[in-house]
């Protein structure tokens, strides 16, 4: 059971509602390209083979807001304050329409990223940290958050083979730097020391990204095995 | 960071003013704030207007939204939000910045309104905007409900599923639904009045005698704001408008 806490004002009114969350919410966070998604595809075929119902759910891809938030990233003229909502409106779209019905369902959900990059991303744009927490208060808390943590170094190599630097990624949109490779270097630098200061707050579950895949697999498996419902 | 951090509502500085109109539909606020408009120009600022709901950015989203019903109270919060955001950042702050007058029809208070109206919670949808800009005045239009529904409804066969608030289930009736709506977000203006100290304004008088009291409020503010060229004489306006209107169209007006 996914219990009834938030971050901070349970804005959607699921504690009125005496919502009951019968599945369990598991979060894999990181930064772009520290091997999450491999993660959790070797999560879900094993949740599945011992006969849980899993769900997932991707940044970016609510049904609301995924097209026009890509749009919008395409253009030149989004600002950082709308930029934060946009992908707000994205999340809690997300959040309504496919995470809480799975919980609710019994589903073992497995979300790629979760408020953590979101609050990231607006406090190195120099968002109100108040104001975005806020914001982000109506999430529930997570039965787990596995934090995949690695180094500076160990991002380059990963990007480099997965298709090279990428504008939003390198947060070209700061100014930081004076080509792609130098901005990402500072951007994700500040990225970094964001969910280093997450850790404690949030209660991360810190995995070490530098071991081998099957590795953090094992070590996933072992912290999840203990959260899921019995049967 | 360096300068670029977000200020929130009340810490802005610019040398630019902002006057906003607020109140239900039909309370007559966005033909006051276009005499205003007309006025300012005439007196020589710059101004500049800006609407709620315009982001050429976040329109598409919007109406996505509202056609599928996509929308939950929270998620309408939010898409609203960020439309506001997106004009905040364009079409307010730079203006301000620039010593310009910005006039806005609808403000965060009509978000406050709608979205707690909607059972948003009052205190989230408040955080939500934090990073608007405090207006140098706003005036809300206060009408009898019956007076603003029979302006808003003569005429009109068709409401919108949330312009009516059919999504709060009051009623299977759009009209009855929408009444009820309307009901619950006048509530919340009038509770709003003292908390952001809104300048409530009759708005059953007549159409002359609130701009005068309106230009009266604006005038004061006024006060070092730069004039962008020196003011048009009422006479010389007039000259100006019959130059611009050849007589001929008007006597052939009729065909």
């Amino acid at each position: 059971m996914t219990e009834l806490e938030f971050y901070g004002i349970d804005a959607i009114g699921l504690q009125n509602r005496e919502d009951v969350l019968p599945g369990r919410l598991i979060v894999i966070e990181g930064p772009d390209g520290i091997g999450r998604t491999s993660q959790l595809l070797l999560l879900r075929p094993w949740l599945e083979s011992s006969g849980y119902a899993v769900a997932d759910s991707e940044m970016t891809h609510s049904d609301l807001a995924g097209a026009g938030l890509k749009q919008a990233k395409e253009g030149n003229t989004l600002g950082p304050i709308t930029l934060n909502l946009f992908y707000a409106t994205d999340f809690v779209d997300r959040f309504e329409s496919q995470i809480l019905p799975a919980l609710r369902a019994g589903f073992i959900v497995l979300t790629d990223r979760y408020i953590y990059s979101l609050m990231a991303r607006a406090l190195v744009r120099g968002a109100d940290p108040h104001w975005i927490r806020s914001i982000y208060g109506l999430a529930l808390k997570p039965d787990a958050i596995f934090y995949l943590k690695g180094s500076l170094e160990d991002l380059i190599p990963r990007v480099l083979q997965g298709g090279g630097f990428s504008y939003w990624e390198s947060g070209m949109d700061m100014h930081l730097g004076s080509d792609l490779f130098e901005s990402f270097v500072r951007y994700q630098t500040l990225m970094l020391a964001e969910y280093d200061k997450m850790i404690a707050e949030y209660n991360f579950h810190v995995i070490d990204a530098k071991l081998p895949v099957e590795l953090i697999a094992e070590q996933l498996k072992h912290h999840i095995l203990p959260l899921l419902p019995a049967g | 960071m360096d300068g670029q951090d977000m200020k929130t509502y009340g810490l802005h500085q610019y040398p630019g003013k902002l006057f906003v109109v607020e109140g239900v539909d039909g309370s007559g606020k966005s033909t006051q704030i276009a005499l205003l408009r007309q006025w300012l120009i005439s007196e020589g600022y710059t101004v500049f207007f800006s609407e709620w709901n315009s982001s050429p950015l976040v329109k598409k989203t919007t109406s996505r939204g509202k056609k599928k019903q996509l929308l939950t109270p929270t998620t309408f919060s939010l898409i609203h939000a960020t439309d506001f955001a997106d004009r905040t950042e364009h079409d307010i702050i730079p203006p301000l910045k620039a010593g310009a007058i910005v006039l806005a029809d609808r403000y965060v208070y009509t978000a406050f309104a709608r979205d707690v109206a909607r059972n948003v919670d009052s205190h989230w949808v408040r955080e939500l905007y934090q990073f608007a800009v405090q207006p140098t005045r706003a005036f809300y239009f206060r009408v009898p409900l019956d007076v603003s529904l029979s302006r808003i409804l003569t005429g009109r066969t068709e409401l919108k599923y949330y312009e009516a608030g059919m999504d709060l289930g009051l009623s299977n009736d759009p009209h009855e639904s929408f009444k009820m709506f309307q009901q619950r977000i006048v509530n919340e203006y009038e509770a709003m009045i003292n908390e952001y100290n809104l300048t409530v304004m009759d708005a059953t008088l007549p159409i002359p005698e609130q701009q005068r009291i309106m230009r009266q409020l604006v005038r004061p503010h006024l006060e070092g704001v730069r004039r962008f060229r020196p003011p048009v004489r009422e006479k010389e306006l007039l000259n100006l408008v019959r130059a611009l209107q050849p007589t001929e169209r008007y006597s052939d007006q009729s065909i």
